[in-house]
C-alpha cells in the first residue's frame, strides 16, 4: 500500500502544528467559535450531542496493522476504548477532548494517517471497493488511482471553498459495491471495445434530501485522462454550483438544473483546455504510486485444511458460507469480519478488537485490512487454509458473526444518540431488528437483504439505497420511522420508494418483521431475494402487509 | 401574532470537554440540567443567551431550548433534550454514569 513520501509527512505535520496553535488560540480567547470552526472543520472535528468527534480518513478504506494498533491506542487514551467506522470507509471517535485533539492527530501523523478534508466543503476522502486489489471480478485495483485523487484534492487551492461537499467513489469491478451511483462522482472501471481497461464516469448521483442516481456523463474515459476529466467536471461545478442555498448546493442539484448535456459540453471543454497543461506528470506519479499497489506474493498450497473444517464443523461452514467473497488467486478468500454482531452498534469496534485484526492481518492476511461503506471489516487475501484459525480467533473476539450481507447487517448512521443534527435515533432500531432475527432463527433462510437506517435527511445510513430503508424522523415530538423499499446501491442503483405513514419506535420492529416474514411466504423460490420479489410483485403487497386494516388507525 | 412564549432553559456545550451544560441564574454553567434557570419571560430569555454568549471561551453554541418546571427543577420537554441530560442510548456513557 501507500506509503507517505517526506512531501506528504511534511504537509501533514505542518497542518497538525498549525491546529495545534488553532486550539490554543481558540482555549485562551484569541479566536471566536465562528473564527475557529472553519479550521477545525478542515481537520475533521465536529462537536455533536454530547461531545466533540473526530472523523478519521481512512483513504480508500484501506489500513494497515501498524495504523488499525493505532486507532485501538487512540480510542483508549483519548476516547472510551472504541472507534466507530463509517459509510465513507472513516473511523469515528466519538468523544476526545478539544485540547487532546493535537496530540491525536500527532498520533495518527505516526502512522501516516489524518483527518484532513474529512469535513467542509471540500473534496472529501475518496472511497473505493473495500475488495479492491482482491475481487476475483476485478480489471484493475482502483486504489493507486483513488490515492493519485486523494493527493490532487488535498489542499488543493482550486477547491478548498467549494459550493459543497464533494464525494468520489470509485470501483475497478463492473459490479459495483462502492455505491458510484450515489456520489457526486463515480467512476467503475470497464472495458472499451478495443479491450482496454477506463473509466465509466459517473455524476451527480447523491442521497440526502433529494436523491439521486448518477448518470452517466463519459462512457468511457481512458485511464490517462482521468485527472484532468475530474478537475474539469469540479471546476465546472465550482462556477455554476449554487451557493446562494445549501441544499440545491451539490452538484446532483447543478446537473439537474442545467442539464446533463450542458454540463458534459461544459466540462468537455474545460478537459479540453486542461489537458495538456497536464502534461503527463499525473501519470509518472500514477506510475509511481502504482508500484506501492503491487499485488501480495500469493503463495499456492493445499486448501484440504479448509474443506475438511467446512465438513466437520457447522458453524465455520455456515461462516464461510456469509462472510467468504471470491478472490482473485487460487486457493484465497476475501474474509469480511462483521462489526454487526446481533444486538451490538453497527461498525463499532472496540480497541482489543481492532488490535486482533490488526494480528490477524499480519499473520494470515499479507498485512492488509479493509473497511468497508458497510461498516464492516475486510481481511482482503487470507489464504483458504488459513481460514480455521481466522475463525477460531474471531470467534474468542466475538467478531465471528455469520450475517454478511443478511437482514442484521444493517448499516446504521450514529443518529440522534451522538449526532447533533439527527431528528431520531438509528442504533437502537438497528439493534432491535438484529436481536430479534436473530431469535426468530430465520435469517440464513431469508438470504440478501440490505436495511439501512438513517437519522435524519441527510441519508449517511444509505436508506435510499437498502432493500429496506428506514428514515428517522422527530413527528411533533415523537421518533417516528418511514420505510423505504426496493433500493439498490450496486450498478443497478435506485432509490427506494416510500411505504406510506410512518411508525412510532415501538412498531417499526414489528412492522419490519411483517414485510420480512410476509416476503417469505410471496418468494416463488428461495433463490428469489427479497428485492428480486419486491421487483416482481410491486408495492401493494408489501403494503398490505406493513398496514393491515385493523392497525391502519395506529400508524401515524 | 406571535406564538406564546414557553419556558426555557439556556443551554451549551463546554468549550474544551464537549458535553452539555446549562446556564445557572447565578451565572454559573452545570452539568445537571435540574440546576439551570427556568425562563418564563421571553425578554429575560433573550438577555440570559446574550450573556452565554458572551461566554465564549466557556461555552459553544448557546441556544434555549424548552424546559418545564419539575419537581428537581426544569426538565426537558423534547426528546432531543432528554437524551442531552443523559447521554447514548446504546453505551452507559456520558452524563448518565458521570456524578
Amino acid at each position: 500500500m501507500y506509503s507517505y513520501t517526506d512531501f506528504d509527512e511534511a504537509f501533514v505535520r505542518e497542518r497538525v502544528s498549525q491546529f495545534r496553535h488553532q486550539v490554543e488560540r481558540r482555549i485562551n480567547g484569541a479566536l471566536t467559535e465562528d473564527e475557529f470552526k472553519p479550521l477545525r472543520l478542515m481537520n475533521g472535528l465536529y462537536l455533536q450531542l454530547h461531545a466533540y468527534m473526530l472523523r478519521v480518513a481512512v483513504p480508500y478504506g484501506t489500513l494497515n496493522p501498524t495504523q488499525m494498533r493505532q486507532l485501538a491506542y487512540i480510542a483508549e487514551r483519548w476516547d472510551k476504548g472504541y472507534g466507530h467506522f463509517t459509510t465513507r470507509q472513516n473511523i469515528q471517535f466519538n468523544w476526545p477532548k478539544l485540547k487532546d485533539v493535537p496530540d491525536i492527530l500527532d498520533a495518527l501523523a505516526d502512522v501516516q494517517m489524518h483527518a484532513i478534508q474529512t469535513s467542509g466543503n471540500t473534496i472529501r476522502n475518496v472511497t473505493a471497493d473495500h475488495f479492491a486489489g482482491a475481487a476475483a471480478d476485478e480489471i484493475e485495483d482502483p486504489r493507486p488511482v483513488a490515492e493519485l485523487l486523494r493527493q490532487w484534492s488535498t489542499d488543493h487551492p482550486e477547491f478548498q471553498f467549494l459550493p459543497r461537499k464533494f464525494k468520489i467513489a470509485v470501483t475497478g469491478s463492473p459490479n459495483d459495491r462502492a455505491v458510484t451511483k450515489a456520489h457526486d462522482v463515480g467512476l467503475r472501471m470497464v472495458r472499451n471495445a478495443a479491450g482496454e481497461p477506463g473509466y465509466e464516469v459517473i455524476v451527480g448521483g447523491g442521497l440526502g434530501r433529494t436523491p439521486m442516481v448518477g448518470k452517466v456523463i463519459r462512457d468511457f474515459l481512458p485511464k490517462a485522462d482521468l485527472l484532468p476529466y475530474i478537475e474539469a467536471v469540479v471546476s465546472v461545478w465550482n462556477l455554476l454550483g449554487r451557493r446562494d442555498n445549501k441544499y440545491k448546493s451539490r452538484i446532483k442539484i447543478t446537473v439537474h438544473e442545467n442539464g446533463l448535456e450542458k454540463i458534459r459540453d461544459l466540462v468537455e471543454k474545460r478537459f479540453n483546455t486542461l489537458r495538456p497543461e497536464f502534461g503527463d506528470v499525473d501519470q509518472a506519479l500514477l506510475r509511481e504510486i502504482e508500484a506501492q499497489f503491487a499485488a501480495p506474493a500469493f503463495v499456492k498450497r493445499s486448501t484440504d485444511a479448509y474443506e475438511q473444517a467446512r465438513a466437520t464443523n457447522a458453524a465455520f461452514r455456515s461462516w464461510t458460507d456469509t462472510n467468504l467473497a471470491a478472490h482473485k488467486a487460487e486457493g484465497y478468500a476475501i474474509v469480511s469480519i462483521s462489526i454487526k454482531k446481533h444486538g451490538a452498534t453497527p461498525g463499532d469496534a472496540t480497541a482489543e478488537q481492532m488490535r486482533i485484526m490488526a494480528d490477524l492481518a499480519e499473520r494470515y492476511g499479507h498485512s492488509e485490512l479493509r473497511i468497508s461503506h458497510e461498516q464492516n471489516v475486510n481481511l482482503p487475501h487470507v489464504h483458504k487454509s488459513d481460514l480455521p484459525a481466522v475463525y477460531a480467533a474471531l470467534r474468542e473476539a466475538d467478531l465471528a458473526t455469520a450475517n454478511i450481507g443478511l437482514v442484521s447487517d444493517i448499516i446504521a448512521c450514529p443518529g440522534m444518540d451522538y449526532c447533533a443534527l439527527a431528528t431520531a435515533r438509528s442504533i437502537p432500531i438497528a439493534q432491535e431488528i438484529a436481536t430479534r432475527f436473530d431469535e426468530l432463527k430465520l435469517e440464513h433462510d431469508i438470504g440478501p437483504l440490505k436495511i439501512k437506517i438513517s437519522g435524519c435527511i441527510n441519508a449517511c445510513g444509505h436508506h435510499h439505497v437498502g432493500h429496506i430503508g428506514i428514515l428517522g424522523l422527530d413527528r411533533a415530538g415523537v421518533e417516528n420511522y418511514q420505510i423505504t423499499l426496493g433500493g439498490d446501491g450496486t450498478e443497478d442503483a435506485a432509490i427506494g420508494s416510500r411505504t406510506g405513514p410512518g411508525f412510532p419506535a415501538e412498531e417499526i420492529i414489528p412492522a419490519i418483521e411483517r414485510l420480512v416474514l410476509g416476503y417469505l411466504d410471496m418468494r416463488e423460490t428461495p433463490e428469489e431475494t427479497f428485492l428480486d420479489a419486491y421487483k416482481r410483485l410491486g408495492m401493494e403487497p408489501f403494503k398490505a402487509l406493513l398496514y393491515p386494516p385493523e392497525n391502519k388507525a395506529n400508524a401515524a | 401574532m406571535s406564538r406564546r412564549f414557553t419556558p426555557k432553559v439556556v443551554t451549551a456545550n463546554a468549550l474544551i470537554e464537549g458535553d452539555v451544560v446549562w446556564l445557572t441564574e447565578d451565572d454559573r454553567w452545570t452539568r445537571t440540567m435540574s440546576e439551570a434557570e427556568l425562563i418564563d419571560d421571553e425578554a429575560h430569555a433573550e438577555i440570559r443567551l446574550l450573556d452565554a454568549q458572551r461566554q465564549a471561551n466557556i461555552v459553544v453554541g448557546a441556544y434555549l431550548a424548552d424546559a418545564r418546571a419539575g419537581e428537581e427543577g426544569p426538565e426537558p420537554t423534547h426528546f432531543r433534550e432528554a437524551f442531552r441530560t443523559r447521554g447514548p442510548s446504546n453505551y452507559a456513557h456520558g452524563k448518565q454514569v458521570e456524578a
